[in-house]
């Protein structure tokens, strides 16, 4: 639960880029996904605290808050590791062999599919299409876009995300 | 074929705009801010351009339906949540050719009288966003966007708003109550988004390969236009393909072109020289076509035909070695993941057939789990509040219809036969 020991985390620059966000819409509710994800960026997930800054940088109760950060899958409600991998395995992707590669990750660097390896290295989610299904399988590793992955590939890859 | 959408996109800095100048972009704006808007809403209807997110709904018709309201003011939103599993057809056009779609909304908004636009991209393609903002910024520089366009006193503002992972926003609705900040559920119809869209004003939603047609329609005329493709539905179509072809990729062809055209003059035929046992034709939501089936014209008026739909255009190709159950399973899986939880058939109905689904790609289905998945699926079509449950259950069905034989086998010999 929220108490009133929650501190305000943004700080400045941030409530004025905020502002700013607001300025691109005729009402404040609906800078509220750009504001999370600049909550996100900052604090590299949605704790309540985030939440709470988001709801007071806005003006929006923290019910409607919560509701909208939790309704969608890229807003994160735990901390991740130090680098995410969003690997699809949607249907493009599955007939390529993108589950061989999730077990490869789980027996290679420890991560399950909604976890994180002991080490905080890697975190590891499942996407649904993320519309390289041309060059399939593909994955985020943060926001970088790689595809036609085989286990050895995305070994090499891997070693770049320390 | 001379591309249209895809055109410069060969050259590696398509995306800045001296480039797209170079190529004779933003003439056509020029042109269209020098006649009435009612003219090029004329110009769009003779082109006969029909929306390319899935419904293939008459463009000019929309528009119009918004131009009647009086209420102002207008928004005009591109829909580029391109979520549809197989499908990366927008992808190229924001990534490459950002400027072709950010002129094809200052031409539509004009048409429109439309002063605002969002583009409405998916948070799953972090580059698109960089490069849209670029281009944006790009073109308020030169003076394509912000206020007394090209000395015309035409004002259009255009930002992008970036979702988050919600498949369901790809439904116009629901897209206008993510933008609103809100959960992605989709609204009530009517009032439809023309009357009462986004903040309660007309809102116009268009797909990010219906607004990129705008410009070469205003620049070669609607007659021109409607000479390319199919005669009910004209126009060059991206083809998406994936799976188990030789060149999977994005293909700009016209409207019509043969499913077994695009698989096997376009994208290279079969991998390994397997067999081609299956297509899903316009993305994960379009019923499955059986090999022996794809002879017939990719179109809004052809596909439903031949037992399917155009959808999205993307094309999934399966061959031999693809268990249609674990297929069909896995697109449920995504249907239950995405279903929003407005609607009970759908929240309900996706959940119980992936688990019917996945006990039998497990092995153990059990007599009479076909009945109840053709029950279900029964169940749910039509009674969904959105296409979402309605797709979800034409993917099972299809199946169903073409493949039952798999299912069986998968009871019948308590495990899959193909892992």
């Amino acid at each position: 639960m929220l108490t009133a020991e929650c501190q305000e985390m943004f700080n400045d620059t941030v409530l004025k880029e905020i502002d700013e966000i607001r300025g691109k819409y005729p009402d404040r509710k609906s800078a509220l996904l750009p504001a999370l994800y600049v909550a996100q960026r900052e604090f590299g997930w949605l704790s309540d605290e985030a939440m709470m800054s988001v709801s007071r940088a806005l003006n929006l109760p923290e019910a409607m808050v919560r509701g909208t950060a939790s309704f969608y899958s890229m807003f994160r409600h735990a901390p991740v590791g130090r680098h995410l991998i969003q690997l699809c395995t949607n249907v493009s992707c599955m007939i390529l062999g993108a589950e061989k590669l999730i077990d490869f990750l789980q027996s290679t660097y420890g991560v399950r599919p909604g976890g994180t390896s002991q080490d905080g290295r890697f975190s590891l989610v499942v996407m649904e299409c993320i519309g390289a299904c041309g060059t399939a399988p593909a994955m985020l590793v943060n926001t970088d876009f790689h595809d036609n992955l085989t286990e050895t590939t995305i070994e090499e890859i891997l070693e770049r995300y320390k | 074929m001379e591309t249209i959408l895809l055109k410069n996109t060969d050259n590696p800095n398509a995306a800045d705009i001296e480039e797209y100048l170079k190529a004779g972009g933003y003439s056509s704006l020029a042109k269209a801010l020098e006649r009435q808007p009612k003219d090029v809403i004329e110009e769009v209807k003779n082109s006969g351009l029909r929306g390319r997110g899935g419904a293939g709904f008459p463009t000019a018709m929309k528009w119009n339906f918004a131009v009647a309201d009086p209420k102002f003011p207008k928004y005009l939103i591109c829909n580029a949540d391109e979520g549809e599993p197989g499908t990366f057809k927008d992808r190229p056009i924001l990534e490459k050719n950002p400027h072709l779609l950010i002129e094809g909304m200052v031409i539509s908004g004009y048409a429109l009288g439309a002063e605002h636009g969002y583009i409405y991209l998916r948070g799953e393609y972090p580059d698109a966003r960089d490069i849209l903002d670029r281009a944006i910024q790009q073109a308020y520089a030169k003076n394509y966007l912000g206020d007394n366009i090209l000395g015309k006193g035409v004002t259009f503002t255009l930002s992008v708003h970036q979702g988050a992972g919600a498949y369901i926003c790809g439904e116009e609705t629901a897209l206008i109550e993510s933008i609103e900040g809100k959960k992605g559920q989709p609204r009530n119809k009517p009032p439809f988004p023309v009357n009462s869209g986004a903040w309660a004003m007309p809102t116009i939603v268009n797909n990010v390969e219906t607004l990129s047609n705008v410009p070469y329609i205003l620049e070669a005329g609607g007659k021109a236009y409607s000479s390319i493709g199919s005669k009910d539905c004209p126009g060059p179509k991206l083809f998406c393909v994936s799976g188990c072809v030789n060149k999977p990729g994005v293909y700009e062809l016209p409207m019509g072109t043969s499913l077994k055209s695009i698989i096997y003059d376009y994208a290279g035929g079969m991998r390994n020289g397997a067999k081609l046992k299956a297509v899903i034709p316009g993305g994960i939501s379009t019923p499955v076509l059986p090999a022996d089936s794809i002879d017939c014209a990719m179109d809004f008026v052809s596909m439903p035909k031949a037992g399917s739909m155009l959808g999205s255009g993307a094309v999934i190709v399966m061959d031999e070695s693809v268990c249609m159950v674990k297929v069909t399973y896995r697109a449920l899986k995504f249907f239950e993941h995405e279903s929003c939880g407005k609607c009970v058939p759908c929240r309900e109905g996706t959940e119980w057939l992936r688990k019917i689904l996945e006990r039998m790609e497990r092995g153990s289905g059990r007599e009479g789990d076909i009945e109840l998945l053709s029950e279900v699926a029964g169940i749910m079509s039509g009674r969904t509040f959105c296409p979402l449950g309605d797709g979800a259950a034409g993917v099972v069905l299809g199946m169903l219809r073409h493949f039952r034989n798999e299912f069986e086998e998968h009871i019948k010999n308590a495990k899959c036969v193909f892992s």
